[in-house]
Parts: structure tokens; sequence; C-alpha cells
């Protein structure tokens, strides 16, 4: 079976040496150390926005970075889907606009409208489509993150520390829904986090950093639930 | 073009020809200039902004040389370009049918070279100061670079360019080294500062007082715009 994502990559930042080796499949995979490890680093190189110095990176099978042959796939070619801490939603566009911009499998503005707003009803944040990002609390605010980082069909979603700037309530209701809805879509993520607790409960498996190398690879294991996660599809059956 | 409009509703108004006369020409040329500005030094902006390349801070120094130069310096430029023998003149006359010197066009290339460097910093320093990670954020939802500067670049540093183009509007329309240097003061291409000049010059105090009233009206409406682009919110 194609890896969702593999990577062996290098890269310098003044002192910081990042060299690290992955393989991701299904499901969902944290990235999980203190802070200033590479994980954030890590998501950067896989997501385009930084070139390593060294290395290859390929999603789904497809090489989007090899440095000894010069390839670099830009960003916006590598179907990846993306949630940042802060939400990062464009202030000047509605919750629904935010999420219909990265829809690319749909052609025609009423359809990516239609689309985001499924992904919307999905994530539970349906009731503030038409609202500014500004008018939203943090957790709304990652809730439309999240419906934007899978709304664009992505063969990888990425996700840097959600969850980090929401209060511990809000925190413990949006890793129900963010594994939920992840594992429905069946798009694979690699999420990073700091947090273990949030480590355990999120990942499939969890991969240990520290100084800038993967200390170690555990899968979680996981026991079988009656009831289905929010987001889940109730035809898909137990999570 | 000579900038003359249809005035009638003005006498009937009872503002006299040596008011509207030159507040139109003023109005228009400095309308026509703003528009050239915008468009050119927004995207000349953008490009020093985000550009890299070598030379780029030459360039920028050198597009900006007319804020730091007495305007008079820079008319006098324009008249021997534009109006000695070479092939600047020779395009002139080639698009115009004539030199531009002592033309209301002169006074639209005197105020666009005056005013240029005004929309040129503000843009270019509105748009670099548009948090990067947006437009990574942008990239990551599959938007091409022209897509990333036009949904999300330039509508988050709208209230920096325009206020660019206001400031290069204020700019045009306040201009009088320039304009009088490469138009002279020829009927119907006389602006406002140029008849202020000639009103004082003429000993008419009650005239000069009036046009000065007059720019001085529309100078803090221009800043009061501004300001108020200040506090616009996005939503």
């Amino acid at each position: 079976m194609t890896p969702a994502l593999e990577l062996a990559v290098a890269r310098q930042i003044g002192e910081f040496q990042l060299d690290v080796a992955l393989r991701v499949e299904s499901g969902m995979s944290v990235l999980f150390g203190p802070s200033g490890a590479g994980k954030s680093l890590t998501l950067a190189l896989i997501a385009g926005l930084i070139r390593p110095d060294a290395g290859t990176i390929a999603i789904n099978g497809q090489v989007v970075t090899d440095c000894a042959r010069r390839t670099y796939v830009t960003t916006q070619e590598r179907r990846i889907g993306m949630v940042f801490q802060d939400g990062l939603l464009l202030p000047h566009r509605s919750a629904l606009d935010n999420v219909a911009l990265a829809v690319r499998q749909a052609s025609g503005r009423r359809a990516r409208r239609a689309l985001a707003r499924s992904w919307l009803e999905r994530v539970g944040a349906e009731g503030f489509a038409d609202r500014p990002p500004g008018s939203l609390s943090g957790g709304q605010r990652q809730r439309v993150a999240l419906a934007r980082g899978l709304a664009g069909d992505p063969a990888l979603v990425l996700l840097d520390e959600p969850l980090s700037a929401l209060d511990s309530a809000v925190r413990r209701e949006l890793r129900t829904l963010i594994r939920g809805v992840i594992i429905s879509s069946g798009v694979p993520a690699v999420l990073v986090t700091h947090d273990a607790e949030e480590a355990e409960e999120l990942g499939d498996v969890i991969i240990a950093y520290n100084h800038g190398r993967v200390t170690g690879t555990r899968i979680v294991e996981r026991t079988v639930c009656s009831e289905p996660p929010p987001g889940a599809p109730q035809s898909n059956g137990p999570v | 073009m000579t900038g003359q409009v249809p005035h009638a509703w003005l006498n009937e108004l009872g503002i006299p020809p040596w008011v509207w006369s030159p507040l139109s020409v003023s109005l228009h040329a400095a309308f026509e200039a703003t528009i050239v500005v915008a468009l050119v030094g927004s995207a000349l902006g953008f490009l020093l902004a985000k550009g890299r390349f070598p030379g780029r801070d030459v360039i920028e120094t050198v597009l900006s040389l007319p804020m730091a130069l007495p305007p008079t310096v820079v008319g006098w430029y324009l008249l021997t370009r534009m109006g000695g023998p070479g092939p600047i003149r020779d395009a002139e006359v080639r698009l115009f049918g004539h030199p531009l010197n002592f033309t209301f066009n002169g006074i639209v290339i005197a105020q666009i070279i005056e005013s240029f460097p005004y929309c040129l910093r503000f843009s270019r320093t509105a748009i670099a100061g548009v948090d990067p990670r947006f437009e990574q954020a942008a990239r990551a939802m599959g938007l091409s670079g022209w897509r990333t500067a036009l949904i999300v670049t330039l509508p988050l540093a709208r209230r920096g360019l325009a206020a660019g183009v206001a400031m290069a509007f204020g700019r045009a329309l306040g201009d009088f080294g320039a304009t009088m240097i490469v138009a002279g003061s020829v009927p119907m291409a006389t602006t406002m500062p140029i008849a202020l000049y000639n009103a004082v010059f003429y000993g008419s105090h009650e005239q000069a007082m009036v046009l000065a009233l007059v720019q001085l009206a529309v100078a803090f409406a221009i800043l009061l715009g501004v300001s108020r682009l200040g506090k616009v919110r996005a939503w």
C-alpha cells in the first residue's frame, strides 16, 4: 500500500538541525515532543512552505520534494489541507467564503459554496457560516479552519497545534470532533502537539520528537466504541 | 484636452469662473494623474514589497526622488525633457500632435511624477505589512500566486493602499512648483495653486482668500477621508 506520506529530510536553521525520516499510513499520526523539537518545521517542509537542505518528500506516492533532482512541487499543487494554530482564517471573508476558497474539486461558485456549507455542517459550524472570523470564538474559528483544511479534497491534512490556543473545556470538545471528522473523512492526517494527553487521544500513531530527531514511534491501542464519534457518518459504523 | 467642463450650473450657483475654472482643471488633472499613479504605483509597490531582485532598493530610491527634490527641480527636468529636442519630445508630437509643455496633459504628467512616490511608498509598506502566514494559508488552500495576491494580500493591505491613493491625489491637487514650470499659467490650464499665486501676485487679496479657503476645504476633506479609511472595519 502506498504510504500517505514518506519523507527523509534534513534542514539546518541557525544552530538547530532537523534530520528526520517518517512514513505515515492512513489515520491520524501525531508528531509529539517539546517546543523547539522540529515538529512544526517538519509540517512546513511537508507543505512546501520551506525547502529542505537535503532529502525527499512523497505525498500519496507523488514525489513533491527531491533535493537531489531539484524537484519542488509548489504548496498550492501539493493537494494538502492545513489547519494552523490560530486558524489563520481570512479576516475579510465570511466563514463560508473561507471554506469555499479551499474547495478545488468543484467548479462554479454555487457548487463550491454548497460543498463548503456541507463541510461546515460536518464540523458543527453551519450556524455561523455567514459571520466574519473576527466575531467567532477560538473554538468556532478552529471548527471553520478544520472544515477549510478538509474541503479541498486533500491527499493529506496537516494540523499544526490546532488546539493549543484554546481553553481546556473547548480543547476536550474539539479533540473528539477533530478525530471523528478526520477518521470519517478517510483523509490521512499529521498533527503536531506537545500535549501528551492530546497525543494519546487523537493519534493512531505517535511519533516522538526531540532535538530535531525522531526518538520513537508507538501505535496507540484503541478500544472499539459503541457510539460513532461526532462527525462520523452513521453508515461507517463504530470507529 | 483643456480640462474644461460645462459650467453653466456653477455660474447659476453664483460660483465665479475664477474659482470654478482653476478648480475644475485641478480636480480633473489630479483625477487623471491619480488613476495612473494608483494603478502603476500599487503594482510597483507590490513588486517592491514581494520581489527579491538585485537593484530593488535603487529602483525604489529613484522612483521616490520627487519626494525629496524641490518640485521646481522636477519641473525643470520635465520642461527640458518634454520641451527640448529629443526622443521624448518626438514621442509627444507623435502621440498628441504637439509638445506637452504648457498644456493640460503637461500638468497631468507633472502631477503623476510628483504624486507617484506617495502611492508607491504607502502601497509598498501596506503590502509588506500583511502577515505572510495568511498568504501561506492561501497557498495551502491551493490558491495560485495571482489569486493569493488578489484575494488575500491586496484586500488585507486595502487601507494602506487607499491611504496612498488619497495622499497621491492630495499631492497632485496641491502641486505648485512642477506644474508652474511645466504649464505656467496658460488660460484653461491653470490649477488652483497657480490661480492663488496669480491672485497674490496681482494684489487680488479677496480672490486669494477665497481660493485658499477652497483649497483648505478640499485638503480637509482628503485628510478626513484618509483618517476614516484607517478606521474602516473589514466587516
